[in-house]
């Protein structure tokens, strides 16, 4: 294998089709995730620092910055990881993360089933799933600021 | 398309893919198990009841925290290996290295964390 070349073609040769689409953004949106994950993760030590904040809490906060995911730990008040500026964090994490995942479904649908009429259905559940989680997400990340009495 | 790979099972598990394969097969148990997790705790906190509080409550706990930080760091972490080889493909080339050094980050980190997190659950 150590003399096996790669075979590099420019994108203009290759084409770019749909799947080509879906196979470069998979690898671009993780790459935005490690940065969106890194920065939760520094802002978790700052605000949290004082308090002494448990490493599974830095970690819940990390995957998803949501107030709601320090609720009920150590951390005295909410106000400074209720802002605007973590929901907008979140909610990029949120819409990048639902893309990519199921994206990945539909890669592992695949292997298994075959038939043409099947992988339209996958598609389409794809779609619907895609599309009512990435409401039902933001409706939850934004509900405190939208309804602040409710 | 309507590929027929005609391959049973039990042939399938016999494969010796090696290390490589190990990854691809761990790599996808981490996403599969990211994908439903995360797909239930978000309609959990959207329906919310009693069954969601259940659901919710899943999260807290340190065996789950084991699990779910084993398929979310193993997929960052193999991903990123992914990613770097496939935008670089003349990186290929050092495709066993890479699961070397990839075990070699995954193992302390996940490590430390089970222990951190097992020391806070047993020890209160």
């Amino acid at each position: 294998m150590a003399n096996a070349k790669p075979r590099v073609l420019p994108l203009a040769k290759r084409g770019l089709n749909f799947e080509m689409f879906m196979w470069l953004f998979t690898r671009l949106s993780a790459l935005a995730m490690y940065g969106l994950i890194l920065l939760a993760v520094i802002g978790a030590l700052v605000m949290g620092a004082r308090q002494q904040m448990s490493f599974a809490d830095i970690l819940r906060w990390g995957f998803m910055p949501n107030a709601n995911h320090v609720q009920s730990t150590n951390v005295p008040e909410l106000e400074p990881w209720a802002t605007p500026f973590w929901a907008v964090t979140a909610s990029l994490l949120l819409l990048l993360a639902v893309a990519h995942g199921v994206h990945g479904l539909v890669v592992i649908a695949d292997d298994y089933i075959t038939s043409e009429r099947g992988r339209l259905i996958v598609r389409w559940l794809s779609i619907a799933m895609m599309i009512s989680m990435s409401l039902m997400g933001l409706y939850l990340l934004w509900q405190d600021f939208l309804f602040p009495a409710g | 398309m309507g590929l027929k790979r005609n391959v049973p099972l039990a042939t399938g598990l016999r494969y010796q893919g090696k290390s490589p394969q190990l990854t691809f097969v761990l790599h996808r148990i981490g996403g599969l198990g990211m994908a439903i997790f995360v797909t239930m705790h978000l309609l959990a906190s959207f329906f919310g009841g009693d069954i969601g509080a259940f659901l919710n409550n899943i999260y807290e706990n340190w065996l789950f925290q084991i699990f779910i930080f084993f398929c979310a760091l193993f997929h960052a972490i193999n991903g990123l290996r992914i990613t770097i080889l496939d935008l670089w493909p003349k990186l290929l080339e050092h495709q066993q290295e890479a699961i070397w050094v990839e075990w070699a980050v995954f193992i302390p980190i996940f490590g430390i964390a089970a222990f951190v997190i097992l020391q806070s659950a047993l020890g209160g």
